[in-house]
């Protein structure tokens, strides 16, 4: 009883501040809704106009997108400029946090998402994606003397991911359909902050994209091993505003140019290489 | 205008009940406000008694110092290093290090490393409260009690502590109140606080309005409440002094 009349308490502040809202914003409706359907058209003609376009991304997926001094750089954000080459317009890139990624795209605060995404359904409910670039894969990082020896061991282990990821997802194991069932999933902001507690022994395996978890293994090579199977194999896509047509198409055929030219692939072997995997 | 519009744009009030749902009751997702919340509470109750404790020893530890500068000398150097290293750092800073450098090697749960490094941030501060309390009390205080045949000690915990606790309550209620929404920070080291079950739910949904008005709802209940808690305490403390 007492429990209910405190959820009713929650669900009533929350009502209120939401109608609150209402009342300030009620009066520019008809005028604002006219305004942003009409923005919504013409995506191109206001980033032409700007004379620049928007990407967001979190810059700490190398080779992705990482930090090089103080510019972003990697394989999202040539493919970015490309987009922005075609456009005739300047690129700037947004590093935000990767679970504020699609809020921030919708929000309106950007015009595309290049950030490593995985194309997944929960994602497609929010967001348009263009078509793939890169085929990925969630890789398991353990240390060396681990009995984590398959994907199949990590039933009822501690698992650290980076939230918001498909890792994190997978993990979860929301509607508990997956095959893998972890005793609990650690969700850092970080995904060195993971692999920092699990070297310290406080979790048993680290389930991070593949291309990181190179990286991190080789970073530490005495201590850690990378799976050779991986937990869930995906795809790599550019997401825009859910029915932003026009973004997306522009997208499509800078990536279809980049594919037929072998651009593409140039770009990720530079990128590979440069990494040593 | 448009930055009203964007904020809260107005489909968002048409599709409350589905993001509602979406939000807490589908697949259960309430659970992570439910765990988060047990978390912020766990942590800020155990995070306030060591605050108190450690707050009070330093306190007392820098008073009788400066009541006699022979005593205490080393102890007093400790304190004074800590209220300025505790003071002088960030908390989330406090936090990554005590988990991650601290306990790198210990094992121990991530909620008592925030427990800890919570407690000993809260300790600092905690001490200068009461140490300003304690010297609120009239000098007179102390000699009358002296002279009326207690010795220093009694003198302190029956006549000069209960008037500085007195005196110091709103700012020691500040204090937790401030320690509360502190615990938010605790997501940096991948703890489930009330914030962080909010991220999860965000990050899954994405959508920010629904979890984060409701995360940012539930602190401002909790912290209404601990102010009426302390209003009440306050006002029963004071009943003396109306004669």
């Amino acid at each position: 009883m007492k429990k209910g009349s405190k959820l009713a308490a929650i669900v009533l502040a929350v009502a209120m501040a939401v109608s609150m809202g209402a009342c300030s914003s009620a009066g520019t409706t008809a005028a604002s809704s006219g305004a942003s359907s009409a923005a919504a058209s013409t995506t191109i003609d206001k980033i032409k106009a700007d004379g620049y376009i928007t990407m967001s991304t979190n810059a700490e997926f190398e080779p992705f997108e990482y930090k090089d001094g103080d510019k972003v750089t990697g394989i999202d954000v040539e493919i970015a400029q490309k987009v922005a080459d075609k456009l005739g317009v300047q690129l700037k890139v947004n590093d935000i946090a990767f679970d504020t990624l699609i809020t921030e795209l919708n929000s309106g605060k950007s015009n595309f998402v290049a950030a490593g995404m995985s194309v997944t359904e929960d994602r497609q409910k929010n967001v348009d994606f263009s078509d793939t670039y890169f085929d990925a894969s969630q890789a398991i990082i353990v240390t060396k003397d681990s009995p984590i020896k398959l994907p199949s061991d990590l039933n009822g282990k501690k698992v650290g991911v980076q939230q918001g990821t498909t890792g994190d997802t997978y993990c979860t194991n929301e509607d508990g359909k997956n095959d893998i069932k972890v005793s609990s999933v650690e969700r850092y902001n970080k995904g060195v902050d993971a692999v920092a507690d699990l070297m310290n022994g406080k979790i048993d395996a680290v389930v991070i994209d593949s291309f990181p978890a190179t990286k991190f293994v080789e970073k530490n090579s005495d201590k850690l091993v990378k799976l050779n199977d991986a937990l869930t194999v995906e795809k790599y896509a550019i997401a825009v505003k859910k029915g932003d047509k026009e973004m997306l198409d522009t997208i499509n055929n800078v990536l279809s140019d980049m594919k037929s030219s072998g651009e593409l692939d140039k770009i990720i072997e530079k990128y590979k290489a440069a990494l040593g995997a | 205008m448009n930055m009203l519009m964007a904020a809260l744009p107005l489909s968002y009030f048409s599709e409350f009940p589905q993001k509602f749902y979406d939000s807490f009751i589908e697949k259960s997702r309430y659970k992570n406000i439910v765990i988060g919340l047990g978390n912020t509470l766990l942590i800020t109750f155990f995070a306030v008694l060591i605050g108190i404790v450690l707050g009070t020893l330093i306190a007392l530890i820098k008073v009788s110092h400066q009541n006699n500068p022979k005593k205490l000398r080393i102890l007093n150097a400790i304190a004074s290093v800590y209220l300025a290293v505790i003071r002088g750092t960030p908390v989330v800073v406090q936090l990554l290090i005590m988990w991650f450098v601290v306990l790198q090697s210990a094992n121990v749960d991530k909620v008592v490393a925030a427990i800890l490094a919570f407690g000993i941030n809260s300790g600092a501060y905690v001490a200068e409260v009461i140490r300003s309390g304690i010297q609120s009390v009239d000098k007179g205080q102390i000699e009358a009690g002296r002279s009326l045949g207690l010795n220093q000690r009694a003198t302190m915990v029956k006549i000069v502590f209960p008037q500085a606790l007195k005196n110091v309550l709103p700012a020691i209620g500040n204090e937790f109140i401030a320690l509360l929404k502190e615990t938010s920070v605790a997501g940096y080291i991948a703890i489930q606080d009330l914030t962080k079950g909010g991220d999860i739910i965000r990050s899954i949904t994405y959508d920010p309005y629904t979890s984060l008005l409701t995360v940012a709802a539930i602190y401002l209940l909790i912290v209404l409440g601990l102010t009426t808690l302390l209003g009440k305490l306050e006002r029963r403390l004071h009943q003396s002094d109306n004669r």
